[in-house]
């Protein structure tokens, strides 16, 4: 192409990528119609279509993403998007990450994703009833049309700059130049996207008017596997902002971030609550809600980044034309799902009552609490616009807002959490684990005092209070753990590898709650920042450290030139670590970025990062201590394997055997719930 | 009833969705400073053509409102936006400039090639006073009022439009409110028919 010799074939190649993002719009209209006419008709045949449908809007799709990533890889500049989002420069694994690092193409990752998880829905099928399955598939298909649509009218990744091709690309935004970003919105995308799943069985059981256990079976799995995805993708985006940006903050409240968060709330709650519906049939029109709620708080989310209502650090898009059609498209899907909702819900309307010791009713308080915490975050997130809308002026709602409500919402959750693990269902006698809990409760408080005094020198209330109900979820959930290995026979390992497995993951992603409310706690009241001037050789004092500045170095990377300092960490007079902090210029934008070196460690995290060059060789350098600020990711990853793990029970992997025999998984599920929980009898509602 | 109490989640969904569909035709970065109703921020900075004479506040035009422009030579948009402003000030009213990161001598040039229309120009080199008003870039242009309390925040090129509609009206008001300095602190609402 560079060459002036260029043939046809170089012309058009890239127009491939473009016809296949058009086939599989076709392919997704079919997915969409053609099941739904099955369903309609009563006729398998027509169903049957739902699973090679949607094998051919996932391959199209993946041929159109994998030629939007070869145009990168190659420097076809004649693509619009690759012409703003690459540079010759640029190393090979960014040219692939910038596949994503833009509007259209991450709008494409998202749509290939959605394809990605309906197929797997089709693979994983043979636990499905062949109509639930066409239905399910139906509605995941309706979701890729609107999208693909979307994609196709309003920002063609394809778009072509002919015939005056650049000479060379405009260079991806800096920022997103860093590993963080390869994984980082696959991550999240895999967990909002993940929630269609959830969504689509939704639609399919008020489509079907059939809302038993078994339904709550089926999305059970796919609704903890999309929780897993986001719990990492937003941990990963915390770590990012971390080094990245060279704040050293790991959460600002920013809108897009609260936009994820939003979401794995819901998502969090409906993990819970499909629980109650599975084992107890009860909760089912509040769990139908959750799970509507959770791929809608999904599409806000996505509207709100795309759409650039809110100014936020990831606008990177801010056109309004596209905000018209992903509004149009919210108002469809969760307009159109929560009129289906209320229309068809009373017809799956169950009476049955349960005890307020029951785990049924720590269950609903979670729920209550998390919906809350909800709401509360999505006010404070619409809050500039709601008021802005109505005429009242211009506000921006800060951090302090979400830190008032938001963290004595964490903490009565995190209390509750570590009483609930002991609940049992239908009714606990609480007065056999009142006196271990209370004096657990008195330990923990004690334990909570000494370790965040001792650690962080000073008297916080704050941290003493995350210390304590963390080390309390660690402890109810250990003892829980304990007892129950002491009712079973045999050795402490043998019985440890009984349990089952939905319980570990449990116990897993409990701990990991307790692991990132310590490191939250910790961070944000001793956390201690310095800002100085720093000439060469100069050493600082920071708590029990030296710093000591070498000054800087020039150095060239890739695509940027960098002034790189040089520091060294000492303790007690001994070299603990040196520092290679630089500040980056890229080449083609110009900008200046700030990359921050950093001592990691599980117990404390030093931050170093250059600020502005002064007089002669120094330099203003920031220097921050963050003690276990680590552990807020740990836990996060704590929590996303428990997620995991719970999925891995032979309980979902047998519900596969069992009801392969049979076309109507309710029998197979009246008996095994008939197994489960001994005289409980799910009625069968149709 | 219920299936009235089951509508709810639809309502409160459609309540929602009305100030995101508002917000689409509104931009995001026309943003309010936190400064504003509030003091200028303080500062002691070189004239741009008596670098020796530190410029305070009390430099600043008294009894009458006046603009703040951020401007400086590297940045294109201003060399659009500088014919505006002369227009602004043959007209009588008052600008102050604060040049930005900038060379001395060729913001002195600037101002002989293309005129001057500030009463003088503050050189901010490091961007001391640019960071205290939470300046996005250049250009950016402030309404302070006579009382020296900053009262709107305009981001981006002045142009006619923006002049006519959004900035003149409010210069307008606050000359007329001079007479009771306590009405100034108050924020002037004028109604952008867009």
């Amino acid at each position: 192409m560079r060459d002036d010799k260029s043939t046809l074939y170089d012309l058009i190649w890239p127009e491939l990528g473009h016809f296949a993002l058009i086939l599989a719009l076709v392919f997704a209209i079919f997915q969409t119609l053609i099941p739904a006419w099955g369903v309609f008709r009563q006729q398998s045949y027509w169903q049957a279509y739902a699973k090679p449908l949607c094998l051919g809007q996932t391959s199209a799709l993946l041929l159109s993403f994998i030629w939007l990533a070869l145009c990168f890889l190659t420097d076809e500049f004649s693509v619009a998007y690759v012409a703003n989002h690459s540079n010759s420069l640029m190393p090979w694994y960014y040219k692939v990450s910038a596949v994503w690092g833009g509007h259209e193409g991450s709008l494409l990752l998202w749509i290939v994703i959605l394809a990605g998880w309906s197929q797997a829905v089709a693979v994983k099928s043979k636990v499905l009833p062949l109509d639930m399955m066409a239905r399910v598939l139906s509605v995941m298909g309706a979701i890729s049309v609107g999208f693909l649509l979307f994609l196709l009218n309003t920002s063609n990744p394809f778009e072509r700059i002919l015939p005056s091709i650049p000479r060379d690309g405009s260079d991806l935004n800096p920022l997103l130049q860093d590993l963080g970003l390869i994984v980082h919105p696959p991550m999240l995308y895999m967990g909002y996207v993940g929630f269609s799943v959830a969504f689509a069985f939704a639609i399919a059981a008020l489509w079907s008017g059939k809302l038993d256990a078994a339904w709550a079976r089926w999305s059970r799995p796919w609704t903890n596997i999309a929780w897993a995805f986001l719990t990492l993708g937003i941990a990963l985006g915390s770590w990012w902002a971390y080094y990245e940006l060279g704040w050293g903050g790991w959460w600002f409240w920013d809108p897009v971030e609260n936009a994820s968060l939003l979401p794995w709330l819901v998502g969090t709650a409906l993990i819970h609550s499909l629980a109650v519906t599975e084992k107890r049939g009860l909760f089912k029109s509040w769990t139908l809600l959750l799970a509507i709620f959770a791929f809608s708080l999904s599409l806000l989310g996505t509207f709100l980044v795309r759409s650039g209502v809110l100014t936020s650090v990831h606008a990177f898009a801010n056109d309004p034309e596209r905000g018209v059609f992903i509004l149009l498209l919210l108002a469809i899907a969760v307009g159109g799902s929560l009129l289906l909702y209320a229309l068809r819900v009373p017809k799956v309307h169950t009476k049955k009552g349960f005890r307020p010791s029951s785990r049924e009713s720590f269950l609903l308080m979670n729920n209550l609490l998390l919906v809350t915490a909800t709401l509360t975050v999505l006010l404070g997130t619409l809050a500039p616009l709601l008021v802005d809308a109505f005429g009242l002026g211009k506000i921006s709602v800060g951090p302090p807002y979400f830190n008032f409500m938001f963290v004595p919402l964490s903490l009565g959750l995190m209390l509750l959490m570590g009483i609930a693990v002991f609940s049992r269902w239908k009714q606990t006698n609480m007065s056999a684990v009142a006196t271990k809990l209370w004096w657990t409760l008195l330990i923990t408080a004690l334990l909570g005092l000494v370790f965040s005094w001792g650690f962080g020198g000073r008297f916080s209330l704050w941290a003493v209070l995350g210390v304590w109900v963390s080390a309390w979820v660690m402890a109810t959930t250990l003892l829980d753990l304990f007892g129950k290995i002491q009712k079973k026979k045999g050795g402490v390992f043998a019985s440890f590898a009984a349990l089952n497995r939905s319980y570990k993951g449990m116990l897993c992603a409990h701990l990991g709650v307790a692991m990132t409310a310590l490191g939250v706690a910790m961070v944000a009241e001793f956390a201690s920042e310095q800002d100085v001037r720093m000439a060469p050789g100069q050493r600082v004092e920071v708590g029990q450290y030296q710093v000591e500045f070498l000054g800087t170095q020039p150095f060239r990377g890739p695509n940027y030139v960098a002034d790189r300092g040089h520091v060294r960490l000492y303790k007690h007079q001994q070299l603990v670590s040196e520092l290679f902090p630089e500040k980056r210029q890229y080449r083609v934008r110009g900008s200046v970025m700030t990359e921050a070196d950093i001592d990691a460690g599980l117990f404390q995290d030093i931050y170093v990062s250059l600020g502005e060059p002064l007089a002669e060789d120094a330099w203003a350098v920031r220097i921050h201590v963050k003690p276990m600020v680590r552990w807020l990711w740990l836990g996060a990853l704590f929590m996303a394997l428990g997620g995991v793990l719970a999925i891995l029970d032979p309980r979902y992997l047998h519900a596969v055997a069992t009801n392969m025999r049979t076309s109507a998984p309710t029998q197979g599920e009246k008996q095994r719930a008939a197994e489960t929980s001994g005289n409980f009898n799910p009625e069968v509602l149709s | 009833m219920r299936r009235l109490i089951l509508g709810l989640p639809l309502l409160f969904a459609l309540v929602l969705a009305i100030p995101l569909y508002w917000g689409l035709d509104n931009d995001p970065t026309e943003l309010p400073s936190v400064l504003l109703g509030n003091p200028l921020p303080g500062f002691e900075l070189p004239d741009l053509q008596q670098p020796a004479q530190l410029r305070t506040f009390k430099d600043m035009p008294a009894g009458t409102p006046y603009l703040v422009n951020v401007w400086a030579t590297w940045c294109a948009a201003c060399k659009i936006e500088h014919p505006m402003l002369n227009k602004i000030a043959q007209s009588g009213y008052k600008i102050v400039g604060l040049n930005y990161k900038d060379d001395l001598q060729s913001a002195r040039n600037w101002l002989i090639d293309r005129g001057d229309p500030y009463e003088f120009v503050l050189f901010d080199e490091v961007g001391v006073l640019v960071i205290d008003l939470g300046v996005y870039g250049a250009p950016e242009t402030f309404v302070v009022d006579a009382a020296g309390k900053i009262q709107y925040r305009h981001i981006g090129i002045v142009d006619e439009t923006v002049w006519t509609k959004e900035l003149k009206p409010r210069m307008d008001v606050l000359s007329t409110t001079t007479l009771a300095p306590q009405m100034a602190t108050q924020e002037v609402k004028v109604h952008d028919d867009e």
